[in-house]
């Protein structure tokens, strides 16, 4: 699984993208933004407040019910602020 | 029509590219452009990244939502990232129809949803050094839900 990261998420987390493998037991968005806060380090640090964190699976927005599997690109990002 | 790019864009040349269809009886622009001061400190320059690929996608969404909303004739999203001077465009919206009243409404809509939906993140860089990330405001999020789905279409009001 691709993972890609964008502004302050990038620069907390470390890195702009990512190829992770996750157990099987990770079938969610939700069950994903636990595990990696489980990684600890940046990560923890990254995720600490999931308010303020959005999702996008293959490029559209996705909730943390949304299912995701092992050649989909998931996108961690703040809330946008363009215009 | 959808465009994402670093290069500046002529709002006299993209204006006058649309006006050419006959039909045309309204046109509305809308010119997002950086602002020196943010609150009461003074920007050097902003850095907008962008997610390459969802951008053109969110973007080409908006704009087919719009035009399921309004009768348009045609409808222009350019939208800048990279670094970004105070003075300088970042976005441009426009819109045509056959009546005033679409195109306003449609340019409105686009924006507040373009804002809220486009994943592009503003980086500020202050005059005096640092940089910070702008925090998403609650009051765009407030204008993008008053065209929730159940929002009246536009009145057909003589141009």
């Amino acid at each position: 699984m691709k993972l890609v990261y964008f502004a302050w998420l990038r620069e907390r987390v470390g890195k702009a993208g990512e190829q992770v493998s996750p157990p099987p037991t990770v079938t969610t968005v939700g069950g994903l933004l636990e595990w990696l806060r489980g990684q600890g380090g940046n990560y923890a640090e990254a995720l600490k407040d999931l308010s303020a964190v959005r999702v996008a699976v293959n490029q559209e927005y996705a909730g943390h019910e949304a299912k995701i599997g092992p050649g989909d690109e998931v996108a961690l990002f703040p809330p946008v602020t363009g215009g | 029509m959808i465009r994402v790019q670093t290069e500046d864009f002529d709002v006299g040349a993209e204006l006058k590219a649309l006006a050419r269809n006959g039909n045309v009886g309204a046109i509305v622009t809308f010119t997002g452009i950086v602002r020196e001061f943010s609150g009461n400190h003074q920007l050097s320059a902003m850095t907008l990244e962008h997610y390459p690929g969802m951008t053109e996608r969110q973007l080409a969404e908006i704009e087919a939502e719009a035009r399921r909303r309004w009768p348009l004739d045609n409808s222009l999203i350019i939208h800048r990232h990279g670094r970004l001077e105070p003075g300088e465009n970042i976005v441009l919206v426009i819109t045509t129809s056959s009546h005033r009243e679409a195109a306003f409404e449609a340019a409105s809509f686009l924006m507040d949803w373009l804002k809220t939906k486009a994943p592009f993140w503003k980086l500020e860089d202050s005059a005096k050094g640092g940089g910070t990330w702008v925090a998403a405001k609650a009051s765009d999020d407030t204008a993008a839900d008053r065209w929730a789905a159940s929002a009246k279409p536009a009145r057909k009001v003589a141009g």
